[in-house]
């Protein structure tokens, strides 16, 4: 525990080589090595204290009010986050020293001191024991990574983005206080020790729920509170979006974790519900906002929301299970989440890296000017296709293993004892089932136009592989995604101590023994899945197919130009290439024509007119559309209001005075009583 | 029943499912030029087409990628593999616990992934016309056929395609309204993901209507050997699919001789000429749809195995 | 555990409600009316089977009712009014096809909802056949709303009748079913004949319109 907190004075100390960085040689080789280091340890000392059973540790600083101490504490279910975040933390390091080089724009704002800050006040949520600290690491966070999107101010796109970021980011810290408020009650202990066994109970229990959804929900991107993560994520450094999408989203969904699993004690089956519901909205939303996108880097912002969506769902799944007392379906639940925290914070990172690469290759981000980057970088593409395969959860990644264990919950669904949460899980495994399919869809299109097919401009044509740190900092999240889709079973065992702690049971808890290279889960449905046999059997039958064939069939090959419709050999500018657009044309009109009223514009010149056919399309965001623009207009209206009583004459300010006077004390009267 | 034994019959399996899927295609085709009264090609004909392309030499674009190259293999692979999962004779198979339904249809949809990025990665419009359709394709039909196995998998509580043959056998199940829509369901799902009318034409190259042929566009030689081949395991995977989940009769199950095993092979290929007799009525009795109205199509499927799903719990028991 | 008379009955009533979705799907009028059709078949046998396994020799009458005017009068006249009266033949929805089959997902769970705890205590077979037969007439009020052609939404009111009738087959010992079955193909009778005439005044002045523009030189 000292341990954890020592790294994390580590990561200040850091941050203030970052702001002296102009004076200290080598600060930026100090500040990201010394980062990455720090946040390697604390991913091995997380992965320790897990395989020894991850005990609690408390421990009180004398930091804050001289009365109050703060309370700092790490459990199994900090140490699972703990994991993710550092484990990513020590990645974007690799990528973000390789990146700041290859990629240094002299004009950009202060990244050096930020990112550690930013890191630090992630780990600080994770092991904060009462509710002042948690929200007082949790605004640091928030503020850090606010300052970091802010280091591209230059973008025209930034300004707005980190306006509305704050915006977003101040709503969910006011909704935190509140819940917190509720949540300690009458007490005013803000410890979470105390808030554990004096948790509240009716209506204040679930307006406490219900505002941490919404509060810890618009950090991790829950639609319709979702708007600010897709401006905000792709406009900071793209390892600090690696950062904020990889790892932030789960800071936010530990705070959703450990106040419904933890702090609440026994919930009721209705919050599960309106998580289950939250979730598959959110997932098949994002998704679809994602197809729609040609900005590479708001793309995988958008598949973030989907992700979290899934996440989400996944603990809703838990959260019912808990609240019908079957515990070990409700620990397959968990498991499932908890796996794609760890898989979404991998690949999203990945992927992310994937889109730094890119755009210091291309300098953009438009989808519409890659293309054929396979050739030109080799190894970044391979590492992209590993993350693009994995998220569309395909075998054997590790993306289909949370998948196959979601399923397998869902499947226990008749489990339940209400109906209308059995019937309700079906339709949530439809559209998660949906989700999954559209997601795959999605990245066929991302990797297909970014990655292959011709340049789309001279930038992608003249792109050139990147750096050896970029390279390893992808290298890592990618082996990663393999080894844990053909392994899963040891990393779910160490999880196990956190299941255990959130619903009172493991998933292995119904099969005496389970080999190490076996999953097999559930108790009601005996069903098992086998990553390293079938990564074997797919491995010996591609390689006896390829024998077989250059043994037996010819092996020659010829290098021709293909039909290029009419043009002599293909068209040179590529314009009869598919793009990211087109691509989605038949996804847009059979979702996006009913849910983002999109609409195709086709403008034909006449015969004999000489100006160039366009096309675009159009589509309006239903979030902004049905909720947020009404939002700005009454706000608007009421500071209009509120703008008159600066011009009102001294009596009438007295009036007010008075009337608020009396009003109180009426109030003071009718609440004496 | 050893594990030599189920290894054994898993590798039966997999020649076997190899061996009989070009029959099956050229069995389509023939009944289907007889309903339409002509002569129509030998049933073997998909064998020398095969045999033709692997010996002729393979041509590529100039800037195809290794991705190009490799697609074939890895779509075989996964297909074959994912063929190889379904009990089509036996139940008794040793990769059997490995992957059950699930991972089936995640099989098949890496196969899916790889073929649609493939098809982009040349840069011709066709290319990308079949991969963006494909995908859309996919988006509905993947879904409705989890659906399918929810539904499936809920009333035997199962997702493994053995126990899910050994209790259909059994007929504890009896008829079902989840049942018949999840049969529904999972034949729209077939007709959609084999290319096969109404949604997309297997015949035709008419840039307008095609959707998995112009994906291939670019593919010759030994590739299209493996592509077709492919296509023709997922065919033949489908068929036994049905086969194995709603008329798994005939099967052998645990424990049982060498003489169930021969008379489950005999079934199989009878289930699999019964599959596509029926197969060839349906598509020579329909006209092509167009491409805008597959959402609509498979959306129906998907709804309808959700409904499948949604009865489980009105009828008695779950 | 499972009986063939529970078994049949229930997936008789299970393609009666499946034509109800086919009838949401389809874009033409004589596809329409063909699924219709089959729908009133498939209506006729439930009543035929329920009969049988009943042991309630009126509900045969129904059966025979259902399969007469249902399956065979209706839709041959209103075949005849769209030949005669050059109806057009494509059916244009309200609301797109794929958001109607949704919605129509959505009143069948609600009515699988509704159900549901109202029956716990009543037999598998009766709940089911309410939750079916709600399901039909729901789906039946969702097509006439949902759709424009005055034809179309014939068909729907007919198949919320349909799935009155199959509520009343299922639920055994019901009095008055042979009447009520009457009484609604009188009624049905009564409005395709009202629609029938009101069509071919609506048809005759608009044609009258047309050959007075056409004399006028006006029509474009």
């Amino acid at each position: 525990m000292a341990f954890v907190v020592s790294a994390i004075v580590g990561l200040l100390l850091l941050a203030a080589v970052g702001v002296a960085a102009s004076r200290i040689p080598f600060a930026r080789g100090i500040v990201y090595g010394g980062t990455g280091a720090l946040c390697t340890l604390l991913a091995l000392w997380s992965v320790l204290s897990l395989a020894g059973g991850a005990g609690t540790e408390a421990l009180a600083l004398p930091l804050g009010l001289p009365w109050m101490t703060a309370h700092v504490r790490a459990d199994a279910l900090s140490a699972v986050f703990l994991l993710v975040v550092n484990l990513t933390g020590a990645t974007a390091s690799l990528f973000g020293w390789g990146y700041e080089r290859a990629h240094h724009d002299a004009r950009s704002g202060p990244v050096l001191p930020l990112y550690p800050l930013f890191i630090a006040g992630m780990n600080a949520v994770l092991i904060a024991d009462d509710a002042f600290g948690f929200l007082v690491a949790w605004e640091f966070m928030s503020l850090a990574s606010w300052l970091l999107v802010l280091s591209t101010h230059r973008d025209p796109d930034t300004p707005r983005a980190a306006r509305i970021y704050l915006i977003m980011a101040s709503f969910g810290t006011a909704c935190l206080l509140l819940a917190f408020g509720l949540l300690a009650g009458a007490h005013g202990d803000y410890r979470f020790d105390a808030i554990r066994s004096h948790a509240p109970e009716g209506w204040a229990a679930t307006l406490g729920v219900l505002l941490v959804l919404v509060g810890a929900g618009s950090k991790a991107g829950l639609v319709p509170l979702h708007v600010w993560l897709p401006l905000a994520h792709p406009a900071a450094p793209s390892h600090v979006s690696a950062l904020m999408s990889g790892v932030m989203t789960k800071v936010a969904v530990y705070a959703i974790t450990r106040v419904l699993f933890d702090l609440i004690g026994e919930p009721l089956w209705w919050w599960g519900g309106v998580m289950l519901v939250l979730g598959a909205v959110t997932a098949i939303m994002g998704v679809l906002y994602a197809m729609l996108q040609d900005d590479l880097k708001r793309l995988l912002a958008y598949s973030t929301v989907e992700n979290i969506g899934v996440i989400v769902a996944a603990l809703g799944m838990a959260l019912v299970f808990k609240a019908a007392h079957v515990p070990v379906i409700a620990a397959l639940a968990m498991s499932a989440a908890l796996l794609h925290v760890i898989n979404h914070s991998l690949f999203k990172s990945l992927l992310f890296y994937g889109s730094g690469a890119v755009l210091s290759a291309v300098h953009s981000r438009d989808l519409g000017r890659m293309g054929g980057l396979i050739h030109r970088m080799p190894v970044t593409a391979v590492f992209v296709l590993v993350g693009a395969a994995a998220i569309s959860a395909l075998p054997p990644l590790n993306g289909f293993v949370g998948e196959w264990l979601l399923f397998q919950a869902i499947l226990n669904g008749p489990a339940l004892p209400q109906w209308s949460l059995k019937i309700l899980i079906a339709v949530i495994g439809a559209a998660l089932a949906l989700a999954a399919a559209l997601a795959a869809a999605c990245f066929v299109r991302m990797y297909g136009t970014a990655f292959l097919g011709r340049p789309r401009g001279r930038e992608a044509e003249e792109a050139r592989e990147v750096n050896a740190a970029m390279r390893l900092g992808m290298a890592v999240p990618a082996v990663l995604c393999v080894l844990l889709g053909v392994l899963p079973t040891p990393l779910l065992r160490l999880f196990e101590p956190a299941t255990r702690l959130m619903v009172d049971a493991g998933p292995f808890d119904d099969r005496a023994y389970q080999p190490w290279f076996w999953l097999a889960p559930t108790s009601a449905i005996g069903n098992s899945y086998n990553g390293l046999v079938m990564a074997l059997v797919i491995g010996v039958l591609s390689m006896v197919l390829v024998v077989a064939i250059h043994r037996w069939a010819s092996a020659k090959v010829r290098r021709s130009i293909p039909w290029g419709c009419g043009y002599d050999g293909l068209d040179p500018l590529a314009v009869t290439q598919y793009t990211a657009s087109s691509f989605g044309q038949p996804i847009r009109r059979a979702f996006g024509s009913t849910v983002f009223r999109a609409r195709d514009h086709v403008d034909m010149p006449q015969p004999g007119d000489t100006r160039p056919a366009r096309f675009h399309v159009t589509w309006t965001d239903p979030a902004w559309h049905a909720i947020f623009t009404p939002l700005v207009r009454l706000v608007a209206r009421l500071a209009d209001l509120v703008n008159r009583l600066q011009f009102l004459t001294i009596r009438r300010y007295l009036m007010l005075m008075f009337f608020a006077l009396v009003v109180l004390l009426v109030m003071v009267a009718v609440t004496q009583r | 029943m050893t594990l030599l034994t189920s290894v054994f019959l898993q590798i039966v399996q997999m020649l076997v499912v190899l061996a009989l899927a070009p029959g099956l295609t050229g069995f389509v085709r023939w009944v289907k030029a007889r309903l339409l009264a002509r002569r129509g090609p030998s049933i073997l004909q998909p064998y020398r087409d095969i045999l033709r392309l692997l010996k002729k030499e393979a041509v590529l674009a100039h800037n195809a990628s290794w991705l190009f190259r490799t697609t074939p293999y890895i779509m075989f692979t996964a297909i074959w593999l994912a063929a190889g999962l379904i009990p089509t004779f036996s139940t008794q198979l040793a990769l059997a616990p490995t992957a059950d339904l699930i991972a089936l249809i995640a099989l098949l949809g890496s196969a899916r992934f790889f073929l649609a990025l493939a098809g982009m990665d040349v840069g011709t419009s066709f290319g990308g016309i079949g991969s963006s359709r494909e995908m859309m394709i996919a988006a509905l039909a993947e879904p409705a056929m989890l659906m399918v196995v929810f539904s499936v998998a809920i009333l035997v509580r199962s997702t493994s395609l053995a126990e899910i043959a050994d209790f259909m056998m059994s007929g504890a199940v009896g008829l079902r309204i989840s049942l018949a829509l999840a049969l529904i369901s999972l034949v729209m799902v077939a007709i959609a993901e084999n290319a096969r009318i109404p949604v997309d034409n297997p015949a035709t190259h008419l840039e307008l209507t095609m959707v998995h042929e112009a994906m291939v566009l670019e593919y010759s030689g030994r590739h299209l050997a493996l592509i077709e081949g492919a296509s023709m395991l997922k065919l033949l995977l489908y068929a036994a699919l049905i086969g194995c989940v709603f008329a798994p009769w005939g099967m052998a199950g645990p424990g049982a001789d060498s003489a169930a095993v021969i008379r489950g092979l005999a079934t199989f290929v009878l289930k699999l000429g019964v599959a596509g007799v029926l197969l060839a009525v349906f598509e020579t009795s329909i006209a092509k749809m167009r491409v805008f109205r597959v959402g609509e199509f498979l959306g129906g499927a998907l709804l309808l195995s959700l409904l499948g799903a949604i009865f489980l719990y009105v009828s008695r028991g779950v | 555990m499972h009986d063939l008379g529970y078994d049949a009955a229930h997936l008789l009533g299970a393609v009666v409600l499946l034509m109800s979705f086919a009838l949401l799907y389809q874009r033409r009028l004589f596809a329409l009316l063909h699924v219709f059709t089959a729908q009133a078949l498939a209506l006729s046998a439930a009543a035929a089977w329920q009969g049988y396994i009943q042991h309630a020799p009126h509900l045969y009458v129904t059966a025979l009712l259902t399969l007469g005017l249902k399956a065979i009068v209706m839709p041959v006249a209103l075949h005849r009014i769209v030949v005669k009266l050059n109806i057009h033949r494509t059916i244009e929805p309200a609301l797109s096809v794929g958001l109607t089959m949704l919605a129509g997902v959505s009143l069948v769970t609600l009515s699988i909802l509704l159900v549901m705890p109202v029956t716990e205590s009543a037999s598998a077979l009766t709940r089911e056949d309410l939750a079916l037969s709600l399901s039909v007439v729901l789906l039946g009020l969702l097509m006439m709303i949902t759709r424009r052609n005055a034809v179309s939404q014939v068909v729907g009111f007919m198949s919320i009748e349909n799935g009155l009738i199959l509520a009343a087959v299922g639920v055994a010992g019901m009095p008055l079913i042979v009447e009520m079955s009457i009484a609604f193909s009188v009624m049905v009778a009564f409005i395709v004949f009202g629609i029938f005439l009101f069509h071919i005044r609506e048809r005759f002045d608009t044609l009258d319109m047309q050959k007075i523009e056409s004399f006028r030189g006006e029509s474009h």
